[in-house]
């Protein structure tokens, strides 16, 4: 919107004498900068020893407008020229009146300011890592506690929730993990072969992929994407649920929000992500079979059997260990942050992007660990 | 500025509503005039926040048609509508705050977006929105950090912010306490008296309708629409419907059955 002038100032007087500017028209939010820039310029310019503002002809004048007008005695104050308004009309009176002056000039109860110096923010920054630290294992504790007492007590489980969740986070999820880690075995297996083709040992591409997709890529291909699907909607859900005050309710109520809420999403999660993984395991393996037999003139016997020449059962096992602590590391963590949802929609918006990076990350480091302990033990 | 007279500022004419095949109200029919504090009541349920999203036009309505300063907000087109939503302001239930921004944020929004004023202007202005609201120093508060009522008078001021001719409110009372409440009543009664803005108020607050209100209408579930319209003071004494009466009196309508 473009600030038009609708109103005019009128001034009367000599320069350094009495001056009576009278005002008239409309003073309103649109106009103020240039009422504030002209009535500037006009106390430079006359530098009067008194100063009369006649409100007499103003026809309009909103709150911006009132403002304005304070604003102009204030200036004038501030240079020690006498002010004074005068015909003030009942309805500028009464806008003018609604104006509280000290409001202006309170100092703000909060600072906006954040530390500009670096080392201030190294530590608030450190402190937040170390409050979230906190946090994270406190709620490792509780979910434990939970997760023990559920064990214990199998009928204080949630079961609709558990199958609800099981089907949400795994029969819903067989789609994408299986088209994913098919196109991961294809790509895998084309890769290699362009360079394996050059020793004539096209075979190997079969152990390779198979080794590759059971081991490694197969529990975490799985594990993000479970932690991008459901583990953001944990997040999202629980975090919903603290800004609607229902977690409060459910606290009010006697309930443990972490048995009532967190407990069915993590052994849901627990037992569907290790079926998703050996599912995920096949589908790698067929789509490096693709490859094999229509890129490498090998026989599906040839390919089958170099696989299971390479996996052990033991593999599998590994696989399957890994796939059960990634799945309480992406349940736990979205359901953590959805805890931790503190305001309204865009809290729960950060807890859910935070949900999965933080599982991401913790799924990566938990592999290295099982990495090296897979290999001394 | 105008005080209140008889001209009307909007006009609902034959406005039906409806969600699915549940008719929420039908053939709504009322004038709001200009710098009156104008107030919508009714039992819950009854449609009274509909009619308002009906009236600033969230909602896209069956049939009818509410006129705001001349235009038709159930036709208009988008510069229309933006026209209207310039000259109106609406305080949510809830606040409606941003949840991301601070206090002064919130009140800024409108002022950056529809006006060309500097920055130092603009928090002029939030400071003195946030003063008339008593919210004065919160300007880096963030919504979290308010109490329910304290968000509302934050709503208000950033309802406030382009000094609207008609201001909404949608239950302000709702979730207060009596002292706050009351407040908050005499606050929008010093805005409509200092500013002449007219306000359009959704409630069901009895103490806040007697204190507050010019003129109501009041909503009702079973008729589909107005059962009364004028002073609040001479309906709660000389109604003779006896959905009027109950409720002024808050009785429950099965006491009065097996009373008479």
């Amino acid at each position: 919107m473009n600030s038009q002038k609708t109103y005019t100032i009128n001034s009367q007087g000599e320069k350094g004498g009495e001056v009576s500017l009278s005002l008239s028209g409309r003073i309103e939010t649109e106009n103020l900068n240039t009422f504030l820039s002209e009535t500037e310029v006009l106390l430079m310019e006359k530098a009067p020893k008194k100063l009369m503002v006649n409100l007499s002809k103003i026809e309009y004048l909103d709150s911006a407008g009132a403002l304005g007008l304070l604003q102009l005695e204030d200036r004038a104050k501030a240079k020690s020229i006498p002010f004074q308004f005068v015909n003030v009309t009942d309805e500028a009176k009464r806008v003018m009146g609604l104006i509280n002056r000290g409001a202006l000039t309170i100092k703000p109860l909060v600072s906006d300011k954040r530390a500009d110096n670096i080392m201030e923010q190294v530590g608030e920054s450190s402190l937040r890592i170390f409050n979230d630290f906190v946090s994270i294992i406190t709620f490792l504790g509780d979910l434990i506690t939970a997760l023990i007492y559920s064990l214990i007590h199998p009928r204080s489980i949630r079961w609709e929730d558990l199958l609800f969740y099981m089907k949400r986070a795994g029969v819903e999820g067989l789609p994408i993990i299986g088209l994913i880690n098919f196109l991961l075995g294809l790509i895998i297996a084309f890769m290699s072969s362009l360079q394996l083709k050059q020793f004539g040992a096209n075979i190997y591409v079969a152990q390779l992929v198979g080794v590759a997709m059971v081991t490694e890529l197969g529990p975490i291909m799985t594990a993000i994407i479970v932690a991008g699907r459901s583990g953001s909607a944990f997040a999202a859900e629980i975090g919903t649920m603290k800004v609607n005050e229902e977690v409060d309710a459910l606290v009010s109520m006697g309930f443990d929000p972490t048995r009532f809420l967190a407990i069915p999403k993590v052994l849901a999660a627990m037992l569907v992500v290790p079926v998703l993984t050996l599912y995920a395991d096949f589908f790698g393996v067929a789509g490096g079979l693709v490859v094999g037999v229509l890129g490498l003139d090998l026989t599906v016997y040839t390919y089958v059997q170099e696989t299971m020449k390479v996996i052990s059962i033991m593999d599998i096992v590994k696989s399957l260990i890994k796939s059960v602590v990634f799945a309480v590391l992406i349940a736990g963590i979205g359901c953590q942050r959805g805890f931790q949802v503190r305001g309204g929609a865009e809290a729960v918006g950060a807890s859910t992007t935070s949900a999965v990076v933080a599982a991401i990350f913790l799924i990566i480091v938990m592999d290295s660990a099982f990495a090296i302990l897979f290999t001394y033990i | 500025m105008e005080r209140s007279d008889q001209t009307p500022i909007i006009t609902v004419e034959s406005l039906t509503a409806r969600f699915g095949s549940n008719t929420i109200f039908q053939n709504v029919s009322f004038e709001v005039y200009k710098g009156e504090i104008f107030v919508i009541l009714g039992g819950s349920g009854c449609g009274k926040s509909t009619l308002m999203k009906h009236m600033i036009g969230l909602y896209e309505t069956e049939s009818g048609k509410v006129v705001i300063n001349g235009i038709d907000v159930t036709k208009a087109d988008e510069k229309e509508l933006k026209k209207v939503r310039l000259d109106i302001g609406v305080a949510f239930q809830s606040g409606g705050l941003f949840g991301s921004m601070t206090l002064a944020e919130n009140v800024a929004l409108p002022l950056q977006e529809y006006t060309d004023l500097s920055p130092e202007e603009i928090d002029l202005i939030v400071k003195m929105k946030l003063g008339m609201v008593q919210l004065a120093g919160y300007e880096n508060h963030l919504p979290a950090e308010l109490s329910g009522g304290m968000k509302k008078r934050a709503g208000l001021a950033r309802a406030m912010a382009m000094d609207p001719t008609v201001l909404f409110f949608d239950e302000p009372s709702a979730g207060l306490d009596p002292i706050t409440s009351a407040e908050l009543d005499s606050l929008i009664k010093s805005i409509n008296a200092g500013m002449g803005t007219t306000m359009v108020i959704v409630t069901h607050e009895l103490q806040s309708i007697l204190n507050i209100a010019d003129r109501i209408i009041m909503l009702d579930k079973t008729a589909k629409g107005i059962i009364a319209e004028g002073n609040p003071k001479w309906l709660k004494d000389q109604a003779t419907d006896p959905r009027v009466r109950n409720f002024f009196n808050r009785r429950v309508p099965e006491q009065e059955e097996k009373g008479t």
